[in-house]
């Protein structure tokens, strides 16, 4: 059923060739890492702290990544399809904390909840260690698992809720119906959002040294910023390539099981709206109180930098032009990472050969490489390659690109492996060519991945660091450089300002699909009476 | 259709942004009015300095830099574009760009990173007249950059938790069991480990070790950076920190009842100076026009401002310039140190990681 067959070459060939350059991270590792005589390298493998370093890297990944789908899929549930009170609100916000800098976040843990911080000043409590394999663990759920909200949420809005109803029809209660019916259909999207979290632990550099937690990532930088030594850094950065293929067939054998046997075969009606009953405040509050962790705790102490700068007399830059900046290559890098997405989210949810497989992973190799081993590499490439590109916008959105293109594969391959493969077929059998198929049937069917796809690029983009510094044009400053460089030094009262606008600019893409969710839900709720 | 109009209003604003965004660099940039370099070299003259705008590579930090840079501008007419990162990071850009780099002046804050950078052959050697405006001890052997401004090693404490004069003399003797669990460090901070590479080189690799593994025996207190060692400092977390000079002054402007003060280790290798520096790339194609920064950056103004300015803080290189801020440099009696052998940096990321320093 599934062949090659049905996916045309002009398909095929984009999603190879996005595939090719998505290969150029590696590439240059491979070419750096192969200066170090085979003396030196095996020393750096054979390091007693080389597999220290791998295993607990490893752990914390699998930490975050279960502690992410345990608090993501409730709430993405309860925000779609419950009557809870505050539900458009806490949809809006529970998706927020991603933008906010894993650094930054790790240091309002700190200073909120560190010894001597603002909650044990204030309440005279003092709360457990943020120190730490722990603290690190939870730093990095709090700022990571709307990688699986997101990309759940979007599967939830594509389920068809037929088989729902046909289940609370039958006399099924709404937590059997949830439990049996809905979370087997989410298995894909869970997948998908539990790789982009675990591959982002690995890559992660902001949390782990704030809360002292040494991991493979922080390793690398060592050898690049100490050492000014790029062989050994670009080795354990091919280590680190290993661990993500390891990661990679891991999910492969998890989310692939049953995928597609509950496929929809058309545009989706909402669903209706589950009753919570006495649950609906309980429900409202445990979400509300997660959220205060995750996001009004680092608002408090951003909020808290900005009033102790003005008692101190500091002067304020609104950073409008930055903001604008940020808005505009975010929204742009979005744009881009979903087009370049599209050909290989199509081929490989409508193909099941080996090249597809292959093609669609090859995709994750850069995503869990620290974001500065690939700056350097599109430096080292882009210099040469295209010097013309080098340091422009262009060059920018392109390392975006590389960077981030997972995220919007694996909610755009989810969306696509919701619509039966019956409706391709039918297309056929009216004289609809494959190429219309994709673009008359496929494409318009698979919007939703396609806005949740975006969205995660784009709130990843707004707080990107590494890459933005170095190819960026020059002078070109964004929200994030500007919260980094002065929380560098210690001039948190002139980050506090660029951090809120951090949020409020991450806001935009949710409010706006909220916006448009709410209206189909408005109509649905109309039409049921 | 309502539905769409949203999406398509939100798709035309974005689009809208991002030709903005392409059309200027930054808001703050001067606009690169003559893109072309020009080719015309005079016959028999000196090559003169491509047209465009002077490129600074910068690892020090806008908040301190920006308007030294701007009154540059203003004082010479030559626009200055600055791609602002991390010292080391920004020093390994360079060497990934190879010959191409776009860069024309590096300023690092590691004499690490331009030692880096000058035994990769990437600098160009300095005029004799910017040399001996400092201090031979603050700049390259071979003449291929200098220091600019000097930070000091130092202690900085939590006075309601310590007395000053409780302090040893010496870093050496933080590894007394009094100090047990109250000392912090950041290990993976580039002045941190210029420190380290100091104390190799002054006290012996076993004497370094020895030292490395008490304090870790000691229950040193790892931080990220040395922010965050003053942050945590302020909060009692810790009592002393080993950190830089100039960190402190800016947790007090923001906050004037923050309980810590600097300790200064005269003749101790705890109290090393370290520079911020800069050097003129080998491959700049406005050599003239950035020595004439080089010279700015060590003009009498711009040293007064860096020792007087409270967020700035640190000890101007010229010499005949003193802070008002600061004791004087002199006074300070660091240990000698050749700056330029700061670069053996493998050395001392090998000898952290062996003891385990950064657990």
């Amino acid at each position: 059923m599934s062949t090659s067959r049905s996916v045309p070459l002009g398909v095929r060939l984009p999603a190879l060739l996005v595939a090719a350059a998505m290969l150029v991270p590696v590439g240059y590792l491979v070419a750096v890492a192969a200066t170090l005589t085979p003396g030196r390298a095996l020393e750096i493998l054979r390091a007693p702290a080389t597999l220290e370093l791998i295993g607990r890297t490893l752990a914390l990944a699998a930490t975050v990544t279960i502690a992410s789908i345990v608090i993501a899929v409730p709430i993405a549930w309860c925000t779609e399809r419950t009557d809870m009170p505050g539900r458009r609100l806490l949809s809006l916000s529970s998706a927020l904390p991603l933008v906010i800098p894993t650094y930054v976040g790790a240091f309002a843990l700190v200073s909120a909840l560190g010894p001597g911080g603002l909650v044990a000043s204030v309440t005279g409590w003092t709360p457990p260690s943020p120190y730490g394999f722990r603290g690190a663990a939870v730093a990095l759920t709090l700022f990571s698992y709307p990688y699986v909200l997101l990309t759940v949420r979007g599967a939830l809005r594509g389920l068809d809720p037929a088989l729902e109803e046909a289940s609370r029809s039958l006399g099924r209660g709404p937590v059997v119906t949830l439990l049996r019916v809905v979370l087997p259909q989410l298995r894909p999207s869970i997948a998908a959002g539990s790789l982009l979290v675990s591959l982002y632990v690995l890559s992660d550099f902001g949390a782990v040294t704030m809360l002292r937690t040494q991991t493979f990532t922080r390793a690398i930088f060592l050898q690049y910023r100490i050492a000014f030594d790029r062989a050994p850094a670009a080795l354990l950065g091919l280590l680190l390539v290993v661990l993500t293929v390891t990661v990679l067939v891991l999910e492969a054998r998890v989310g692939r099981g049953r995928s597609g046997t509950l496929a929809r075969s058309g545009p989706v009606r909402p669903a209706g709206v589950v009753t919570l009953g006495r649950w609906r405040w309980p429900v409202t509050l445990a979400i509300g109180a997660f959220l205060a962790l995750a996001l009004v705790l680092p608002m408090i102490v951003v909020v808290w930098w900005l009033v102790r700068g003005i008692a101190a007399g500091q002067a304020f830059d609104p950073a409008l032009g930055a903001a604008a900046r940020t808005l505009a290559v975010a929204a742009g890098g979005a744009v881009v990472a979903t087009i370049a997405a599209l050909p290989i989210a199509l081929w490989s949810a409508r193909d099941t050969s080996r090249l597809a497989r292959l093609t669609e992973r090859t995709a994750y190799l850069g995503y869990a490489l620290p974001g500065i081993v690939v700056a350097f590499a599109l430096v080292y490439v882009g210099i040469r390659a295209v010097p013309f590109l080098y340091q422009t916008v262009g060059m920018l959105l392109v390392a975006y690109v590389v960077l981030f293109l997972p995220q919007a594969i694996g909610a755009l391959r989810t969306s696509l492996l919701q619509v039966d493969t019956d409706v391709d077929a039918a297309a056929r059998t009216l004289g609809a060519s494959r190429w219309e198929v994709v673009m008359r049937v496929l494409l318009p069917l698979s919007r939703g991945g396609a806005v949740a796809g975006a969205t995660l690029v784009f709130l990843t983009i707004v707080k990107e660091l590494p890459a933005t510094l170095l190819l960026a044009p020059t002078g070109f400053e964004t929200l994030a450089t500007r919260v980094w460089s002065a929380t560098e030094e210690a001039f948190y009262a002139r980050a506090a300002l660029p951090a809120l606008l951090l949020v409020l600019v991450g806001s935009l893409p949710l409010a706006v699909s909220m916006v448009r969710q709410e209206r189909r839900r408005g109509s649905a709720t109309d039409a049921g009476r | 259709m309502t539905r769409s109009r949203p999406m398509r209003t939100v798709m035309l604003v974005v689009v809208g942004l991002v030709l903005a965004a392409c059309g200027g660099g930054g808001a703050d940039a001067p606009a690169p009015d003559a893109p072309s370099p020009d080719a015309s070299a005079a016959p028999g003259a000196a090559v003169p300095d491509a047209a465009g705008p002077l490129v600074v590579y910068s690892g020090r930090n806008e908040n301190l830099v920006a308007s030294v840079f701007a009154d540059f501008t203003a004082l010479t007419g030559i626009p200055v574009e600055v791609r602002y990162g991390d010292t080391a990071e920004l020093a390994i850009q360079i060497l990934e760009e190879g010959t191409r780099s776009p860069a024309d002046v590096y300023f690092g804050q590691d004499a690490g990173a331009l030692g880096a950078l000058e035994a990769q052959g990437r600098f160009a050697a300095l005029p004799d007249d910017v040399l001996a405006l400092v201090d031979p001890r603050y700049r390259s052997r071979d003449g291929r950059w200098t220091g600019v401004t000097g930070r000091s090693r130092n202690l900085v404490i939590n006075t309601d938790l310590v007395d000053a004069v409780a302090l040893p003399a010496s870093v050496f003797g933080l590894v007394e069991p009094a100090w047990s669990g109250l000392v912090g460090w950041a290990p993976t901070n580039g002045s941190f480990q210029a420190f380290v590479t100091a104390m190799r080189l002054i006290e012996g690799e076993a004497a370094t070790r020895a030292w490395l593994e008490g304090m870790l025996a000691n229950g040193v207190v790892p931080y990220r950076n040395n922010t965050a060692i003053v942050e945590a400092i302020g909060r009692g977390e810790i009592a002393v920190g080993l950190t830089n000079n100039y960190y402190l002054p800016r947790f007090v402007a923001e906050d004037a009842s923050f309980p810590a003060e600097n300790v200064y280790l005269p003749g101790d290798v705890g109290g090393i100076v370290n520079v911020a520096g800069v050097g003129v790339l080998a491959t700049s194609s406005r050599p003239a026009a950035a020595i004439a920064l080089v010279r700015h950056l060590l003009s009498v103004e711009v040293q007064t401002a860096f020792g007087s300015r409270v967020d700035a803080a640190e000890f101007p290189l010229r010499e005949g310039v003193d802070s008002t801020l600061l004791p004087a440099l002199d006074s300070l009696g660091a240990p000698d140190l050749d700056l330029s052998q700061l670069e053996d940096l493998q050395g001392t990321l090998t000898l952290l990681e062996d003891v385990r320093a950064f657990e």
